[in-house]
């Protein structure tokens, strides 16, 4: 991977939506290999999918929670973590998955309406695995920053004068 | 009657002609919604560590004066810094200064070596306040103006023309506001030599050096025989984002900084103390938001080259420093008209060429220390804006 092309990633992955003519510019390609090699990042599943970063709490009605719980499973012989990861992360629900060094070993994102419809999901089904040993849950109160990007910010906080020299 | 209070100003103060710029800021300042591309100054904010630094020292109760040359340990790490980034090897000790911006050290370095009626070279376009520094340190400012032609490069020749038994000193600015211009080590030499043949001192105004984009930064203090011959004029405003915390430095031959730590101990008796504890983390950990801000200018400065040269306006291609320096005689307007127009009907602050001397007449400053928002509609009203007065 050359510099300009680490250098479309870091663009991208800042702004999903910036157009191609405008990253051209800035790294000083043509539009075609800018496109090729956004092709190449797809192709190559290094380019994962371009999504929105919402703030949900803004939105009423669709305010939604999140719990961060913490799994202790039991890994299989031959398979390790892997199975078990799969077996949760496959509900809909789970939006994210890691397996973590320390006390436990699965940290699980999950989304969900209301606490209980959360608490539900829990009880029933990943407490349930015969793989699962323990749970944890801890519910996010407020979302200060997530993915680097500072929630509540505002966008013209200039506070430079005008002009200066 | 009220006194007339104006009779006790100094003439030599009298006679110092305002800067270009404040009229335009007055001007933008008026105007709600104006995009200003007018600011000499980074767009981030001082990166976090540096200010939780200084809220540190703060809380720590580091609230006294330091010595008049600044903290040791900060001296230490100019002096590492210019070392490993420029090889350029300075005392701590005695050859290094902790000013109130470079600005300061510019006033200092120039009344610490200016007898009256001494000339100062001054390379045009330039930042405002050379020439006025120069008087104000009873120096004789004398310009050098050079030519988009030359990518605004100034050529030895031209210096040469205006050398007389009074020059003392240049001052270059390297990369160049308000141009971006970047002199590289082949185009330092030969000025490095007529520096030496005309017995001459330089102040370098290397405040930029951070901010450049294509070859390595050659300091002028590590040219053949030039350490002894520079003043090394930095500080920590544009690389740092930290323009207001008004901290420069100087480094340069041991007697000189010693004249010019006389000045500033009973003008100034030390920069900030606060300002001095976040720059010390600002070079302990530096490198990598330095390098973050540049890759983001680089960007910037590729769109609005780009963006410029599309408009059909003539430009340079900046090596460094966040500004571009476009030509618009193709408008056929003075580079002020340009740019109090530009403001009224488009509401974009540029600033007219002219302001940074003689030779930038014709051109306009733009600074794309900018969200790449701002300059996206920014660029697309100059284009509405030269489409329609060129018609």
């Amino acid at each position: 991977m050359d510099k300009k092309e680490i250098e479309i990633l870091e663009l991208l992955e800042k702004n999903g939506r910036m157009d191609v003519h405008m990253i051209a510019r800035m790294v000083e390609l043509s539009v075609d290999e800018v496109e090729a090699a956004i092709h190449k990042f797809e192709e190559m599943q290094i380019v994962h999918g371009y999504s929105t970063l919402i703030d949900w709490t803004e939105v009423r009605g669709h305010e939604g929670v999140t719990a961060m719980i913490d799994v202790k499973v039991t890994p299989i012989r031959g398979k390790g973590f892997d199975d078990v990861a799969e077996r949760i992360y496959r509900f809909p629900e789970v939006k994210a998955v890691y397996l973590m060094s320390g006390a436990y070993d699965l940290s699980v994102s999950v989304e969900g309406k209301t606490m209980s419809q959360v608490a539900r999901f829990v009880s029933e089904k990943l407490s349930t695995l015969d793989t699962v040993i323990s749970t944890t849950t801890h519910f996010i109160l407020k979302k200060y920053k997530h993915d680097g990007i500072i929630f509540g910010e505002d966008d013209n906080n200039d506070r430079r004068m005008p002009v200066s020299p | 009657m009220s006194l007339d209070t104006s009779r006790f100003i100094a003439e030599h103060v009298d006679a110092l002609k305002p800067s270009g710029i404040r009229r335009f800021f007055d001007l933008a300042s008026t105007m709600d919604n104006v995009i200003s591309l007018g600011v000499g100054e980074p767009d981030f904010v001082t990166p976090w560590n540096v200010i939780e630094a200084s809220y540190h020292s703060l809380e720590q109760g580091y609230t006294a004066y330091t010595a008049n040359a600044g903290l040791m340990e900060l001296r230490e790490l100019i002096s590492d810094y210019l070392k490993t980034t420029y090889s350029v090897t300075y005392r701590p000790a005695d050859q290094v200064i902790v000013t109130v911006g470079a600005s300061q050290a510019i006033d200092i370095a120039l009344r610490a070596v200016l007898n009256p009626g001494d000339e100062v070279i001054i390379v045009e376009p330039c930042f405002v306040a050379y020439a006025s520094a120069v008087s104000l340190a009873g120096g004789v400012p004398v310009s050098v103006g050079t030519k988009a032609g030359n990518g605004f490069k100034l050529q030895p020749e031209e210096l040469e023309n205006a050398l007389t038994s009074k020059t003392k000193a240049i001052i270059l600015c390297n990369p160049n506001n308000p141009t971006g211009t970047m002199l590289n080590r082949e185009e330092l030499l030969p000025i490095a030599e007529l520096v030496e043949k005309h017995d001459l001192l330089v102040l370098s105004d290397e405040i930029y050096a951070e901010l450049s984009y294509e070859a390595d930064y050659v300091s002028f203090s590590s040219l053949p025989n030039m350490q002894d011959r520079t003043i090394l004029i930095s500080g920590f405003s544009k690389s740092f984002a930290m323009t207001g915390w008004r901290l420069g430095y100087a480094a340069g031959p041991a007697e000189l900084i010693q004249a010019m730590t006389k000045i500033h101990q009973y003008t100034i008796m030390c920069a900030p103390t606060m300002a001095q504890y976040g720059a010390v983390e600002a070079l302990r950990s530096g490198s990598a938001s330095v390098e973050h801000m540049r890759k983001s200018y680089r960007q910037r400065r590729n769109f609005v080259t780009s963006a410029f040269e599309e408009m059909g306006l003539e430009t340079n291609r900046p090596g460094g420093a966040f500004y571009i320096f476009p030509s618009i005689k193709e408008t056929g307007m003075s580079s002020e008209a340009f740019a109090e127009a530009l403001l009224i009907e488009e509401k974009v602050a540029v600033v007219p060429g002219s302001v940074f001397g003689e030779s930038g007449e014709g051109y306009i400053r733009c600074s794309y220390a900018t969200s790449m928002k701002q300059l996206t509609e920014a660029m697309k009203r100059i284009k509405r804006f030269v489409e329609k007065h060129n018609a």
